[in-house]
């Protein structure tokens, strides 16, 4: 039974972060993996100004059999991988509900008019008091770190997708991310992008 | 994505709606694809390009919208499948050729695929391609899902060549940007052979000659050709009807707001109670297929995005339907349960459907709801959009906004469309007073330097982009040098249409299937029509500055461009020019006499205000190592290094 492979139907899923952290790709990668298992997956993704420094915003619908809107209902999201700390909380505002997980790295990107001094950023003992008050779960990683350490800044959202898998609330095995992400990168790049997703799994522990 | 073509018939594939169109035409079998490059339309020509590569098919970024068409209706003319697409203002562009060439009718099939931006997602205006179905009297198709969006461009086709007209395929952003699952068909394994019969009987439509007159003959027969259509509407597979045999109410809708009214009935439990009615073939409406479902029910809600288009075509027909069917109550836009504003999304649906059937809906718990705004308000800063780190716009707007006020005579720049149209905001240092279509910067400017006359004093410029200069901000050009104009014009030539993604355009030396081609220079077509040409790297802070301000002092046409490859072109991306640092013992921080320049107001996402440190810094994951802060600290606190990997100009 495809269903077994899902806790709810349809299993919605947000990937939240910044213009630049490769939002677009991750909710690509998880798509095709779930594709290849046989469910039926719809993303929405807003994404217009997501170059240049707006928020960006993909909507995974999970199903055995039926494409659903390209937008969560509101309050209805069952996990949020928040690539951006503030983005995570933005998400969780209007999408989140007492039973949802998030999963959120913890590097902020500022927002320009933080940089100009007319807004606050919050510090980061607050967004994860915030974030798991929002949350029935939370987990925190530091994903952008751990990729600045192993050279591509960009790989923190593969991280991300490795840390998704090790919640075990969707069937992604590293053999479909393997899969998945041969469609979507060059052959060269393949064994960092699996030592970027293992590593996600390890930071869960 | 290599599927795309080598993907298996009858397999199951994860494709966005814009890739689900190319395989639709492919599966067509089309030969030409034309397009100007637009959000959300863009990858829909970008995937044929590629494909281009393994299919025999001749694919183009033209000009503009009005050439695309131009080029795709002379495929059809040569008796070949030709498909156009592009966002929703580019049918605006080319209608005056589509009000002709409807007229005139097509041979090949030829579909065109605008791209509407419900909410203006990444637009400055939402204006509606639906009204030119009406207007140019041809059938539009609007596909409900994502199997429907290649299914529905492929049979799209087979109509224009059943009725030899152009047909319109409508997407919006939630389609063309989103991803679902489709099953692949064939594709076609024959090649067209490339003819144009003009030398038949004079009004042959296959064999004469394709002109739109005599017109009152020609618009009898476009009528006939739609009378056709709607005849095939009556029968299409797209138009479905799920629900109960007698619903109390019935939802009638189309595109993805299909999508939106299916979950909103199912979030309600009401599918036993509201039906849905899902409409492929927008326009015409076909009357008997209606007839029989709107005498199902007694109250109808129509569900669309912006203005009331489906709404009012619905009215029009239950009125002419109403001595048969009765009265019926007809909800939507017009009364106020959906917005006119705006895109639509389930939670919207679910509003105007509880209200109709008196039902609570909860989206979350209302304190959950409370608290999470309550957090957002202080836990999640707005994001203003922004240049990117390294964008040479930055750079080109701090020394035109400068320049202007140095020069101290309140002049103004006109802008235009393109990542540029962002110095409206702070981060172009509000630099742009006027802002309308493509090419209209330089228009309106043309206009602007004619006023002195009446007392206007002030300095004029316009900007624009490489590609916008060869879309529409060329014939202003001519306008103000042969009307003796007094403008500066900027152009802003970041080498490609970088704000959708790098799309060649006429002035670069490889077209859209990856071929070399000549490229047209800039700055020789505005020297050749005897106008100052001046050419500088906006990174070179100082000279453009003063070049600015020497032509500010001219009168006539000056055009000054400003050229410097986009910080995220494929060949700049991830390499540094410079890197940069801010030096902590040499940063004078808050006891500075210059207010935080280069955070408060050159504003680079790039840069950092330490609170702790109380200083400047360099953000390392985002900076992208143009080096231009470096020149307007006036401490010269931050410091730039060469690096190995240069890419110049």
């Amino acid at each position: 039974m495809k269903n077994a492979q899902l806790p709810h139907d349809p299993y919605n899923l947000v990937i939240s972060g910044v213009g630049g952290q490769g939002n677009v790709l991750a909710s690509r990668v998880v798509g095709n993996m779930l594709s290849q298992k046989g469910l039926t997956v719809t993303i929405g993704e807003t994404f217009g100004g997501s170059q240049r420094g707006g928020s960006v915003m993909s909507h995974l619908r999970i199903s055995s059999d039926l494409a659903y809107s390209p937008q969560i209902p509101k309050g209805r999201a069952h996990v949020v991988l928040g690539l951006e700390p503030s983005e995570t909380i933005r998400v969780l505002a209007i999408y989140g509900n007492r039973d949802v997980m998030t999963i959120c790295n913890t590097r902020p990107i500022h927002p320009v008019q933080v940089i100009a001094g007319e807004l606050e950023y919050p510090d980061l003992q607050n967004v994860k008091k915030w974030v798991s008050e929002l949350s029935k779960k939370a987990w925190f990683i530091n994903a952008t770190d751990t990729a600045l350490e192993m050279g591509l800044p960009i790989l923190g959202n593969i991280i991300m997708i490795g840390a998704l898998a090790e919640l075990k609330a969707l069937p992604l095995d590293r053999e479909e991310f393997e899969k998945a992400i041969r469609l979507s990168m060059p052959a060269d790049r393949v064994a960092i992008n699996l030592e970027a997703f293992d590593k996600g799994r390890e930071m869960m522990a | 994505m290599s599927y795309l073509t080598e993907g298996q018939p009858g397999g199951r594939y994860l494709l966005m709606g814009n890739e689900a169109i190319a395989r639709g035409a492919l599966e067509a079998g089309v030969s030409v694809a034309a397009g100007y490059p637009g959000t959300p339309s863009s990858e829909i020509i970008e995937t044929l390009s590629r494909a281009s590569k393994e299919r025999p098919i001749y694919v183009e970024w033209s000009a503009n919208e009005k050439v695309a068409m131009e080029v795709a209706a002379a495929a059809s003319f040569a008796g070949l499948r030709s498909v156009c697409a592009m966002k929703q203002n580019g049918v605006n562009v080319g209608s005056d050729f589509l009000l002709h060439l409807v007229l005139s009718g097509t041979r090949g099939g030829m579909v065109l695929v605008p791209c509407d931006d419900p909410g203006a997602l990444s637009s400055i205006n939402e204006g509606e391609s639906r009204q030119f179905a009406r207007l140019l009297e041809i059938p539009l198709l609007e596909p409900g899902d994502f199997q429907e969006v290649k299914d529905m461009t492929r049979w799209a086709f087979e109509l224009s060549e059943e009725i030899r007209n152009l047909v319109f395929l409508r997407s919006v952003t939630r389609l063309s940007h989103a991803s679902g699952n489709i099953v692949f068909g064939e594709l076609p394994e024959n090649q067209p052979k490339a003819h144009f019969k003009h030398d038949g009987f004079i009004l042959d439509p296959m064999e004469g000659i394709v002109v739109s007159a005599p017109v009152d003959y020609k618009h009898g027969q476009q009528q006939e050709k739609l009378r056709k259509a709607i005849a095939l509407f009556e029968v299409s597979p797209f138009n479905t009807y799920a629900g109960p045999e007698r619903p109390e109410l019935m939802i009638i809708t189309s595109s993805a707001c299909n999508l939106y009214s299916r979950e909103a009935i199912k979030l309600l439990g009401l599918q036993d109670r509201v039906g849905l009615l899902k409409l492929g073939t927008t326009f015409p409406l076909p009357p008997q297929w209606m007839e029989k479902h709107l005498g199902m029910g007694e109250s109808f809600l129509v569900v669309e995005e912006v203005i009331p288009f489906l709404e009012e075509n619905v009215k029009v027909l239950a009125q002419e339907l109403a001595p048969v069917i009765g009265i019926k109550k007809i909800m939507g836009k017009r009364d106020g349960h959906l917005p006119a504003v705006g895109e639509l999304n389930p939670d919207l649906v679910v509003g105007a459907l509880a209200k109709i059937m008196e039902m609570d809906y909860e989206a979350a718990p209302e304190s959950y709801v409370k608290r999470g705004q309550e957090l957002m308000s202080f836990g999640a800063p707005n994001r203003e959009l922004t240049f990117c780190a390294g964008c040479p716009h930055r750079a080109s707007f701090w020394s035109i906004h400068n320049a202007l006020q140095m020069d101290n005579r309140q002049g103004f720049v006109c802008g235009d469309i393109g990542c540029y149209t962002m110095a409206v905001l702070p981060t172009g240092f509000s630099t742009l007073k006027t802002l309308h279509a493509m090419g209209s910067g330089t228009g309106a400017a043309s206009g602007f330097g004619k006023l002195k006359p009446f007392g206007m004093d002030q300095p004029v410029l316009s900007v624009c982009g490489d590609s916008t200069f060869f879309h529409a901000a060329m014939p202003a050009l001519f306008n103000a040098i042969h009307n003796q104009s007094d403008i500066t014009m900027v152009v802003l030539d970041n080498s490609g249409t970088a704000m959708t993604g790098f799309q060649p355009h006429p002035g670069l030396t490889v077209d859209a299937m990856g071929k070399k081609v000549p490229a047209i220079s800039i700055e020789e077509v505005c020297r050749s029509l005897g106008t100052k040409v001046r050419v500088c790297d906006p990174f070179d802070l100082d000279t453009t500055r003063s070049v600015l301000l020497d032509l500010l002092e001219e009168d006539g046409v000056k055009v000054l461009i400003l050229r410097q490859i986009c910080a995220l072109s494929p060949e700049k991306k991830m390499k540094k020019l410079f890197d940069v640092a801010v030096n902590p013992e040499v940063c004078l921080g808050e006891s500075c006499g210059c207010n935080r320049l280069c955070t408060r107001i050159f504003r680079c996402p790039g840069l950092i205000w330490d609170k702790n440190l109380g200083k400047a810094r360099v953000d390392e994951v985002i900076c992208a190592g143009c080096g231009v802060c470096a020149s307007i600290c006036p401490a010269g606190a931050i410091e730039k290094i060469e690096t190995k990997e240069v890419t110049g100009i």
